[in-house]
């Protein structure tokens, strides 16, 4: 019974969707409520990690299937911060486009639900259970506009390749159980015979998998039609909260059971960082729509996030949560800035539409300012420091090649940025847009572009709270 | 007679599972088709865990393979959901008229 006090998050979300089910289900036209309550057992929770599990060095529970650590407890907070942002951010737009239905904020409680047992996993089928109990409620959330044909094909585009994905996992977590005996990490790390071939078919299988779901290069191709089809802020969670328990089981993965066979994934790792920084930087010159531009822009940044990962040191695995945590921050900025492109119940979302955004606007067209500029790593913006500390991380350990190519396809995709920004001050004005936004969404510009601007005052502090993460 | 031994079954396992994959790339005509595949694979995923289960005389696999069995009830049932919404929209569920987002 003691080891149940530690996943008193998990088991208080898990409760308050099954309540929020019933009291949907039975109370009419009850959108307001349980979406407001949605946000408040997110908020909770949030708060319950943070009290409880923060502390916590290593504990293994269940027979060592679930671990919490520090590891676990950061990466359980950013998700559930950011999930709440995502629900607080995204009643105006749908109900604008008439699908407030009370499924939305369950859908999304239950993703994040799956994104816990994720990154707490020690264990090939928690693990495995974590990563379906969040496609599948992901799957419904793309396709949620149903009766737009865009968003039902995004949908059916992200089911079957997902679907594709985790069966190709599948097959590698059973390839790895057969020849370790065990589907416990630490198990495995033990009963590690580095001679088996088979064990690097399962590695490289698995490794295909989790690239499919944080939309890495060559496993990318879902990406921009899934970000485009779907609803403006299915889009805005898509690009933030899976990646994160994604790149959290890609760090226990490698280097809890297999560090030993870090010959047989560094190279892997370094090439789908490679293929995806440039992929993300050169695909994305001839994009109009912007959440398609977006989407390759998130891919470049998960090829950032893979380097760090890729360096083997402890450096390079907070470095990769750092620079995590930072993109989250301007995803979220940019994402408002997006939703608040709307004119007469319509929501804008070409890059034409950005044309003389200055001369109406003024104060949005300058987050945008900051947040592009960050995305694009100009110092002494936010985004400047996150690749700062991959770079570092990637040439203490001499990678040099990665670094280089890392630094080239910033430059690459700094031509992309720098023309949104060019297109927002100086092409013609268009009509103005409308100015009446929900406070929340004010909030998340204000308070994204406030912590990108002066991030520089004391970076310290985000380095501090990672550096307690070890794997080596 | 030959024994059949746990090299057959993860061949069998593995032929399986490569049609599953071959059937979602070279399927041209019809979206049901790449659900059975995707069926096809996690089946071949779980002839391998059983016999690797027998054969290691451990239970693990075979818990796992009743959690696969149900996800993939689940996701049948998501998928054929999806599938639906898709044809009320579009009148197709034709593979290759599945191009309206592109770019």
């Amino acid at each position: 019974m003691i080891n149940l006090s530690f996943i008193i998050p998990e088991i208080f979300i898990s409760l308050s969707v099954m309540f929020l089910l019933i009291l949907g289900v039975f109370k009419k036209n009850s959108f307001e409520l349980i979406h407001n309550l949605s946000i408040i057992v997110l908020l909770i929770t949030g708060i319950i990690v943070f009290n409880e599990t923060l502390d916590i060095e290593k504990i293994l529970l269940f027979n060592g299937s679930v671990v919490i650590d520090y590891l676990s407890s950061f990466m359980k907070i950013i998700t559930l911060l950011a999930a709440f942002i995502v629900l607080a951010i995204s009643k105006n737009y749908l109900d604008n486009f008439k699908i407030s239905k009370i499924e939305y904020p369950i859908l999304i409680l239950s993703s994040v639900l799956g994104m816990m047992v994720m990154i707490s996993s020690n264990d090939l089928i928690v693990f495995y259970m974590g990563l379906e109990l969040q496609s599948l409620a992901l799957y419904v959330l793309a396709t949620f506009n149903r009766n737009n044909l865009k968003s039902s094909e995004a949908g059916l585009k992200y089911f079957v390749l997902s679907a594709l994905s985790s069966g190709l996992l599948l097959y590698g977590c059973s390839l790895i159980y057969g020849f370790s005996g065990s589907t416990n990490f630490e198990i495995i790390a033990s009963q590690l015979d580095s001679n088996e071939y088979a064990l690097t078919f399962g590695i490289v299988f698995i490794l295909v998998g989790l690239a499919f779901k944080i939309s890495a290069v060559p496993f990318h191709m879902w990406a921009p039609d899934v970000y485009e089809g779907s609803p403006t802020t299915v889009t805005l969670f898509f690009t933030m909260v899976p990646k994160i328990a994604a790149l959290t089981v890609f760090i226990r993965f490698l280097y809890v059971p297999f560090l030993e066979l870090i010959d047989q994934w560094q190279m892997i790792l370094v090439f789908l960082s490679i293929a995806s920084m440039l992929f993300g930087a050169i695909a994305a010159i001839g994009q109009k729509n912007i959440k398609r531009l977006i989407a390759y822009s998130s891919i470049g940044h998960i090829g950032y996030a893979l380097a760090g990962v890729a360096s083997a040191s402890n450096d390079g695995i907070q470095s990769s949560v750092i620079y995590l945590t930072i993109y989250i921050v301007m995803n979220l900025g940019f994402f408002s800035c997006l939703l608040m492109l709307r004119r007469n119940d319509n929501y804008y979302e070409s890059i034409d539409d950005l044309s003389g955004l200055s001369k109406n606007h003024p104060i949005l067209s300058f987050s945008l300012l900051v947040i592009l500029f960050s995305l694009a790593g100009i110092p002494p913006l936010a985004g400047f420091f996150a690749k700062f500390y991959i770079f570092k991380a990637v040439i203490e350990q001499s990678m040099y090649f990665l670094a280089i190519v890392g630094l080239l396809s910033t430059v690459i995709a700094a031509f992309y940025y720098l023309r949104i920004i060019k297109i927002i001050y100086f092409d013609p004005e268009k009509e103005k847009y409308d100015q009446d936004h929900s406070p929340w969404l004010k909030f998340s510009l204000i308070l994204s572009t406030l912590l990108i601007l002066f991030y520089f005052i004391s970076p310290s502090q985000l380095v501090e709270a990672v550096s307690r993460i070890n794997f080596i | 007679m030959i024994d059949i031994g746990l090299g057959h079954y993860l061949t069998l396992g593995a032929i399986i599972f490569t049609i599953g994959v071959v059937g979602i790339f070279l399927n041209r005509k019809n979206i049901i088709v790449v659900l059975m595949s995707i069926e096809l694979i996690l089946l071949a995923v779980n002839i391998n865990l059983v016999s690797f289960s027998i054969y290691l005389d451990d239970l693990a696999g075979q818990v796992f393979t009743l959690f696969i069995l149900t996800v993939a009830a689940a996701e049948a049932a998501i998928g054929l959901a999806i599938i639906v919404v898709y044809f009320r929209n579009a009148g197709t569920i034709r593979v290759e008229e599945i191009d309206k987002l592109k770019g």
